[in-house]
């Protein structure tokens, strides 16, 4: 019985989110949740059945609820006001440290080594010479105070700066007709923005936290931090960025999450 | 010509308590609803408003957050456009007039009073009392502000003017657990009653008695004789 009750968070699990479990006794799983659930409210004809379907990772019921997930990725997209500014709020409202959000557990940080540290760059790109962090820390900065906000549905307010990514993707001669840009991260970490945020006035290459160089939990030595997005798209500890016309799919994207997630 | 006109103008004055638009209607939103509750349950687990209050698993629908997450945000759709459709029918037909209009303050107060001591007569369904014309036209306004908060939770960014109104995002995500609150309120009062008086489900079903159709109230104009 242990394994029936999944972690209350895969945003913090207890063992890491092994998902393998889930699908082995799938069956079992689903039995249970139909009996119990037949057994504890009024009869609610077929509706019941709902939780008969198997919506794990795989069969027509998760094909269905994908498709409509990609359905209002594009809603959303046309929802987007490129120019609509975030409220942004005061330092004195800012939480120290911030929250830390992962697949896993603050203390199982890999801590990135900034001398060696560097940002690759590929696809639609002028210039692709690798950054380091200190040509990065040179660059001009802007800084946003905006609200994080958690798909789970906590939220914070954090006061960040770096490059903005529209100054960022001009310096390298990046095409910002394509679509999307994708980065990857040092903990493997895969996430992907639609060039229209990218471009949004409060997204930025955010290299310090109320106004202190970001310490290794929230993403050192860089990472992304845009207003419009939920706080799982915006990338932490990121190697390498690259601007695409391909749609890549992302580390959370690919365990069903929404893709464009913004908000 | 005369006789042309009124029968169909005597078709046109009786119709089913229940309509079949109504009942498609209706079980749609319900099937909306159990899943719009079950997967909400989900997502609130992830992040809860009272430590308190966690939802058994098995209550939920989804086996992890991210399923729950898109069950919410598909039969998100199938309540808008299914509610849009029943709100549009019903002041287009004026079926909410009709059977919903007026209330009196003072007939809820003695109809609950008369319900509770279980002397609410119930021999005709196809007249509502005042307690039930109260909890339909507010299930009617719970799930539009229900709708509202949601597009809040969604789109706190994109809508910052209307999270602004509710106070913030924490807000509107509190006034969309109340909103699921009371819908279960009305849920568990609805099952009850209909169990209670069982004929009212099978005429949610079949589409009950022929009921006449109150036509000097009815605003549809296309079958008006020419006089």
């Amino acid at each position: 019985m242990s394994n029936r009750s999944p972690s209350r968070s895969i945003f913090r699990p207890v063992n890491g989110v092994d998902q393998g479990i889930m699908e082995d006794n799938r069956k079992l799983i689903a039995d249970i949740n139909r009996r119990k659930l037949l057994r504890g409210t009024l009869s609610l004809g077929a509706l019941t059945m709902l939780t008969g379907c198997s919506v794990s990772d795989t069969g027509p019921m998760q094909s269905v609820l994908r498709a409509i997930s990609a359905f209002n990725d594009g809603v959303q997209e046309l929802l987007f006001r490129p120019n609509h500014l975030a409220p942004t709020y005061s330092p004195e409202q800012v939480a120290k440290p911030p929250r830390f959000n992962a697949s896993y557990e603050i203390e199982e940080v890999k801590p990135v080594n900034g001398q060696r540290w560097k940002l690759e760059l590929s696809g639609l790109i002028d210039n692709k010479a690798p950054w380091t962090a200190e040509q990065i820390y040179k660059l001009p900065e802007t800084e946003i105070i905006v609200r994080h906000i958690c798909v789970e549905g906590w939220d914070y307010i954090g006061q960040w700066s770096g490059v903005s990514m529209a100054d960022f993707l001009k310096r390298i001669g990046a095409d910002t007709k394509a679509k999307y840009v994708s980065f990857k991260c040092a903990d493997d970490y895969t996430e992907t923005l639609d060039m229209a945020t990218a471009l949004h006035p409060q997204t930025i290459l955010a290299t310090k936290y109320a106004r202190e160089p970001i310490t290794d939990p929230f993403g050192f030595p860089l990472r992304l931090r845009t207003s419009t997005k939920l706080g799982f798209k915006n990338a932490k500890w990121i190697t390498a960025m690259e601007v695409t016309n391909t749609y890549i799919p992302t580390f959370w994207s690919k365990q069903g999450f929404n893709w464009f997630s913004g908000i | 010509m005369t006789d042309n006109v009124t029968v169909k103008s005597t078709r046109r004055h009786l119709r089913q308590l229940h309509p079949a638009a109504v009942r498609t209607m209706h079980w749609i939103n319900a099937g909306a609803i159990i899943a719009l509750i079950g997967s909400g349950w989900k997502i609130y687990n992830d992040e809860v408003l009272f430590g308190w209050l966690h939802f058994p698993d098995w209550m939920t629908f989804g086996v992890w957050a991210q399923h729950g997450l898109q069950i919410h945000f598909t039969a998100m759709w199938v309540l808008m456009v299914n509610g849009l459709c029943y709100l549009a029918y019903g002041f287009y037909t004026g079926r909410f007039r009709r059977k919903l209009l007026p209330i009196w303050p003072g007939q809820v107060i003695s109809d609950i009073k008369a319900a509770l001591t279980f002397k609410l007569a119930h021999d005709d369904i196809t007249r509502y009392n005042a307690v039930q014309k109260t909890l339909y036209a507010g299930i009617i306004l719970v799930i539009v502000v229900q709708v509202v908060t949601g597009w809040i939770i969604w789109k706190p960014i994109q809508l910052s003017e209307l999270t602004a109104l509710v106070g913030g995002f924490q807000n509107g995500r509190l006034i969309h657990f109340l909103g699921m609150v009371a819908i279960c309120l009305f849920l568990i009062i609805h099952v009850a009653l209909a169990l209670l008086v069982p004929k009212t489900i099978g005429a949610m079903i079949t589409g009950g008695p022929a009921v006449p159709d109150a036509s000097d109230s009815d605003p549809a104009p296309l079958l008006h004789p020419a006089e």
